[in-house]
């Protein structure tokens, strides 16, 4: 019993995420990226899990490149383990806050580019509101600079995601017998987004999400996910139980009653944590809600890998950023090669 | 002045016509199709050997200003180029027309530029605010044959029944661009699987068929006369064509781009399809098509909305919705009909005779005593929209750098030639 094949559209987004050679220059989004691309950022990533155990934690990779970490949203954590990424590959970071910055001087978002532009940045990693913002930014600004998408809108997540089948893949060897629950907010969720076109490029035959209809996106099932409203239904025979974050804001536009009603229905507690397989393992993508989507009991529990993908973090966005700076690198000495 | 056209395919569906014949135009007006009147010596002879020659086109919804570069005078240029001799402009520009004053302002610019024609939508109330009611035997003294309220919310139900009746009173033709604003307020693409995939937020069909149905029922209730504006939704075709076969006097019209394009085209958040209503289903675009075909929908029009570079470069969400269609009307309509979607005349009827009567206007026909508006068309021409081709002061179109067939050689309006191709 497996979900239905997940539907993409035409490749455009690839194209623009991939150089000449297939390799990866830019990471937007899961869409579009084979097995095996998403297994290469995977083997990398392990490779980089060694780098984090050294007394000495720094790998030359990106020595003379310069990082610039576009935060149009407030993160502490996500940016916070690109920096880290960025320097164990010894490159020279800079933080931007653009809050606090430019864009609230009524500068656009393409004047700021042309700005960081001429800066002789290398590699944008990118955090917007807005959906598309990162592939905007990876069409608008020169071609040598490579744009990884931290998180844009409710559109995608791909680090995030790609961190989090790192941890399963670790726990469970491989995704192809594996059934899979991804729980809550799926409709704000650009975590939830990537995670399910992940699993589901790695071959994992089940992704099911289980939500009230009022945190679900329309037409979902055509992502390549079965749909569940009951939680105790969506949870048996899984494998990997995802949680996802619930912002307080739901409460308040009418698509949920109180985070009580929410916790009783979909709530992970142990007790309900005993509907999935004896051996489930429990995600979080953080910061947690305590007692809202998931029980203390549950976060701190053997079951739980929480606290493992945090680690997978830094070495996923060293696989990722390592990556697309030599993608961008090949494409740029092919080009010129072109050139007479 | 006497102008003759001859040898041209004439097709007029306000007549019935699709004949090879030749046409007479005298002191602006039709004078004659068939035999040359006795005694008549052209000043000018077109040959329109191998071309259509149709009623000039009547746009229902082209609006003409941007924030900086288009101009009234740019925008008609781009009209008549495209075939059309009479432009409907909402009444959302700058300033907002909602008084008597405006409205004579943007026909008197429009006569000076003699070009096409323009004919003003007034607003429903004031400012577009939803408040108080517009002015709205001046607007029709002044030459306004519709009012609306363009996407703005009415402040409730009963300012906006007493704007229908009051619009009934004053004889004009109220224009619903239907679409329930809570229901729509956040979204920029149509709720579906594209605007899951994305991320965006969607703007649900039932925003906009509840519109209709709440338009409907009010319409019915005061007897007003409703026109819909650019509905997209299959659903709208449904509830529109049901009060239509119960006699109320309702129409409708649809973008050009509705007929041609899904939400599927997406994928790639390509900001020049940030189209408002959004690109729906193919479910939606073929119930559009048949609402064409059966005369539920008695337009087509361009809903020309020029917008400047940094309008839309910007992600997604924040780019203004919309995108230029006056030099695209034509050869996009010719497209459907090649297609097989549209007879070349029920094709013709929605750009010409259609729309003129949803406005009252006596116009888009070609029988003798009516005003020589004429578009003289070479439905084989091939060619390529570019940014130099476009006489539009904006560029923003989806269609760009495409090849296009079907090109207008001339147009005249009141008998006087306003635009002329040049010669291949």
């Amino acid at each position: 019993m497996s979900s239905s094949a997940p539907e993409h559209a035409a490749s455009a987004p690839q194209c623009l995420q991939l150089n000449r050679f297939g390799q990866l220059r830019h990471f937007l989004s899961i869409e579009g990226l084979s097995r095996e691309l998403l297994t290469e950022i995977l083997d990398t990533a392990d490779s980089f899990i060694e780098v984090g155990a050294r007394s000495i934690k720094k790998v030359p990779l990106l020595r003379g490149k310069t990082v610039v970490n576009l935060f149009f949203e407030p993160s502490t954590r996500t940016r916070s383990t690109f920096e880290l990424a960025a320097k164990r590959l010894s490159a020279d970071v800079l933080n931007m806050d653009i809050r606090t910055s430019s864009t609230s001087k009524g500068e656009s978002l393409l004047d700021m580019l042309r700005n960081m532009e001429a800066m002789a940045s290398d590699m944008f990693v990118v955090r917007h509101a807005q959906s598309g913002a990162p592939h905007f930014i990876a069409q608008s600004v020169t071609p040598n600079v490579a744009v990884i998408n931290a998180g844009d809108g409710r559109h995608a997540h791909p680090t995030q995601a790609m961190l989090d089948m790192l941890t399963i893949r670790q726990h469970k060897g491989s995704f192809e017998n594996l059934t899979v629950a991804i729980i809550g907010d799926i409709l704000h969720s650009r975590v939830a987004r990537s995670q399910i076109q992940a699993l589901r490029a790695l071959g994992t035959p089940e992704v099911r999400v289980i939500a009230p209809n009022t945190l679900l996106p329309a037409e979902v099932e055509r992502l390549g996910v079965k749909v569940y409203r009951d939680l105790k239904q969506g949870l048996k025979d899984v494998d990997v139980v995802m949680t996802l974050r619930l912002q307080k804001e739901r409460m308040e536009s009418a698509l949920l009653p109180s985070e009580a009603e929410f916790y009783r229905l979909y709530g992970l507690s142990a007790e309900k944590l005993r509907w999935a397989k004896p051996d489930a393992i429990v995600m979080h993508p953080g910061p947690i809600n305590r007692g809202v989507e998931i029980d203390s009991e549950v976060a701190d529990s053997p079951q739980s890998v929480i606290l493992n993908q945090v680690t997978n973090g830094i070495a996923v966005r060293m696989a990722v950023m390592s990556m697309a700076m030599s993608g961008q690198m090949a494409e740029m000495a092919a080009s010129q090669e072109v050139r007479p | 002045m006497k102008l003759e056209i001859i040898g041209g395919r004439l097709i007029d569906p306000s007549q019935g016509l699709d004949r090879e014949t030749d046409l007479y135009v005298e002191d602006g007006r039709i004078l004659a199709l068939g035999e040359r009147p006795a005694g008549f010596v052209a000043d000018r002879t077109i040959q329109a050997q191998g071309c259509l020659v149709t009623p000039g086109f009547v746009d229902l919804c082209a609006a003409l200003r941007s924030k900086l570069n288009a101009r009234m005078a740019t925008e008609l240029k781009a009209a008549v180029k495209g075939g059309i001799t009479s432009v409907c402009c909402p009444p959302d520009g700058s300033p907002i027309n909602d008084t008597a004053a405006v409205t004579s302002l943007l026909r008197e610019q429009a006569r000076d530029l003699h070009l096409a024609r323009v004919f003003p939508v007034g607003a429903l109330t004031q400012g577009l605010q939803g408040e108080q009611l517009s002015e709205m035997f001046g607007l029709k003294a002044a030459g306004c044959q519709m009012v609306t309220n363009m996407r703005r919310p009415l402040g409730n139900n009963r300012i906006l029944r007493r704007c229908l009746e009051y619009a009934r009173t004053q004889d004009l033709t109220v224009g619903f661009c239907p679409e329930d604003y809570s229901l729509a307020v956040d979204g920029c693409v149509n709720e579906g699987f594209t605007g899951t995939r994305l991320g965006l937020n969607g703007i649900p069909a039932v925003a906009e068929t509840l519109a209709v149905a709440e338009a409907l029922l009010l319409t019915e209730d005061t007897g007003v006369r409703a026109h819909f504006f650019q509905i997209s939704t299959a659903r709208s075709v449904e509830l529109i064509a049901q009060a239509q076969q119960r006699g109320l006097p309702v129409t409708a019209d649809v973008a050009i781009h509705q007929l041609l394009l899904t939400d599927s085209v997406l994928d790639s958040f390509d900001s020049s399809y940030h189209l408002h209503p959004p690109l729906r289903t193919e479910r939606d675009r073929d119930a559009l098509r048949q609402g064409v075909r059966d005369g539920v929908i008695q337009a087509i029009c361009s809903q020309h909305q020029p917008l400047e570079l940094a309008d839309k470069q910007a992600p997604f969400a924040e780019t203004v919705p919309g995108m230029i269609g006056l030099e695209t009307l034509l050869p996009l309509t010719l497209q459907l009909v090649e297609e097989g979607v549209l007879e070349l005349q029920r094709a013709i009827e929605a750009l010409t005779v259609g729309p003129a009567r949803v406005m009252g206007l006596e116009l888009g026909t070609l029988e003798p005593g009516r005003p020589a508006d004429i578009s003289v068309i070479d439905p084989e021409c091939q060619w390529v929209l570019t940014e130099k081709t476009l006489l539009s002061a904006c560029k923003n179109t989806p269609f760009l750098n495409q090849s296009l067939t079907g090109q207008v050689r001339y147009t005249l309006v009141d008998g006087r030639l306003v635009y002329e191709a040049e010669s291949k």
